[in-house]
């Protein structure tokens, strides 16, 4: 098999230009994925585009609105190395951090997790339950896309060709967040289950809003709007929370396989809404 | 496809090579530059058995193309004893019998050492998490961990004597 070219340019615009001229081109970012599936033969891109040496792709940069920026070839571990993004999404800079070993997430990145559209990626729950949005740069220029938009189906993705996550936007934390999944294993698993949410709280403890996502158990990561507003007006009793985590199974589609069963999972992603949500509420310092 | 030429640092020496722009930092290391102290296991980035520090953070280096080497400062097995006198991590290795194969090992002391080049007070948690992506299946991993907490115990004695 003839070996790929690999490019590793300065600007987003060669990159693009790379990437558009070449339909068997990849972005390469951390290629904890990439590379690993080249090896084994699944995918034989004719070039890669390291996105390793753009100015700004690596770093996480405070954003004037309260939010944060994202860039695409940041690794997880230096999200949790932000103290400002810990303290503000906590959620999301844990599920990012339960991905692979310490090796692998000194690699790993949020876009490689989003973009290699794993239905079980861990990082993605959490981003979709915060509101994130994706800064898609493409031949036609750059435009912003709802991270849950980006996974099409199992391994495939909604970019067009030429086109690549520059970076990954998440909006000022108005509340609290919290991600969990459920794995056989300690660390170094994929997740069988996984669940996220995102939660505004009043000061008299009514929920204003809340968004509620879950991994691995459907084609690719879901946002469950149904779940989201089972919560909005309550004060988290048990029969709002029994009404979200109902929302939640009914919006499984999971597989079945020997690391789980459709009913296990689908019990499961209720189970684990459930507790995500009352982390976010400790966060919130709410008592649950 | 021709042949990329890659310049890089490795364990403070400068270091060139030519390869496929596909071959892993692991096969560059070891075919290019003959430092086959790093072991190819499992080739995914599962069992750490070739951990290398890029640019200060470890990494496995079957998970790394070697062209992304390029103006990079890479540290390997090869970079951590001086001359014949061995570090701590190695020594404690060594007394504790943490080792049976030897395949894991150069992984399991990459590993362990740049735990403690940041924290010389690790928990025993703290290590066992910190090496989850180092796989054994010889020694199984009480004896490994003893010894990075007895290293450990060492480096922080050395540095109180030093200060």
């Amino acid at each position: 098999m003839p070996s790929p070219a690999y490019h590793a340019p300065d600007t987003i615009e060669q990159a693009v230009a790379l990437l558009a001229g070449d339909a068997g081109a990849r972005p390469l970012s951390g290629g904890t994925d990439l590379i690993v599936q080249m090896r084994s033969g699944r995918t034989a891109p004719s070039s890669l585009v390291d996105l390793k040496r753009i100015a700004g792709m690596k770093g996480i940069r405070a954003s004037p609105d309260g939010g944060f920026a994202i860039g695409a070839a940041t690794p997880c571990t230096a999200l949790k190395d932000d103290k400002a993004l810990s303290a503000a999404w906590p959620g999301v800079v844990e599920a990012a951090n339960l991905i692979g070993s310490v090796q692998v997430r000194n690699r790993a990145t949020m876009a490689g997790n989003l973009c290699n559209a794993s239905p079980a990626a861990d990082s993605v729950p959490a981003l979709v339950a915060a509101g994130a949005t994706c800064l898609v740069a493409g031949p036609s220029g750059t435009r912003e896309v709802p991270v849950e938009e980006i996974p099409a189906a199992p391994g495939r993705t909604s970019l067009q060709p030429g086109e690549f996550v520059a970076e990954i936007r998440l909006p000022a934390q108005k509340g609290s967040d919290a991600y969990l999944r459920s794995i056989p294993r300690t660390e170094m698993d994929i997740a069988v289950v996984g669940a996220g949410v995102s939660l505004v709280v009043d000061a008299n403890g009514t929920c204003t809003a809340a968004r509620v996502s879950i991994g691995a158990v459907a084609p690719t990561v879901l946002l469950v709007e149904d779940a989201g507003a089972a919560l909005v007006g309550s004060k988290f009793d048990d029969a709002a929370l029994d009404r979200m985590a109902e929302a939640v199974r009914a919006a499984c589609k999971p597989i079945a396989d020997k690391r789980g069963t459709v009913e296990y999972r689908t019990a499961m992603a209720g189970v684990l809404a459930k507790r995500v949500v009352k982390i976010a509420l400790e966060r919130a310092g709410v008592s649950a | 496809m021709s042949k990329l030429l890659v310049s890089t640092t490795v364990n403070g020496d400068p270091q060139q090579f030519l390869c496929d722009p596909d071959t892993t930092l692991l096969d560059a290391l070891r075919e290019e530059m003959g430092l086959t102290g790093s072991k190819e296991g499992c080739g995914s980035g599962d069992c750490g058995a070739c951990t290398v520090v890029l640019d200060g953070e470890m990494v496995c280096s079957c998970l790394v193309l070697a062209p992304e080497a390029e103006g990079r400062q890479i540290a390997t097995i090869e970079g951590v004893a001086e001359g014949s006198q061995l570090h701590p991590v190695q020594r404690k290795f060594l007394e504790h019998g943490a080792l049976q194969c030897g395949f894991c090992t150069p992984g399991f002391i990459m590993a362990s050492k740049a735990l403690l080049d940041r924290n010389p007070n690790p928990s025993e948690s703290e290590v066992r998490y910190w090496l989850a992506g180092n796989l054994c299946r010889c020694t199984g991993y009480d004896k490994i961990v003893r010894a990075v907490m007895d290293a450990a115990a060492e480096l922080r004695q050395d540095r109180r004597t030093a200060a």
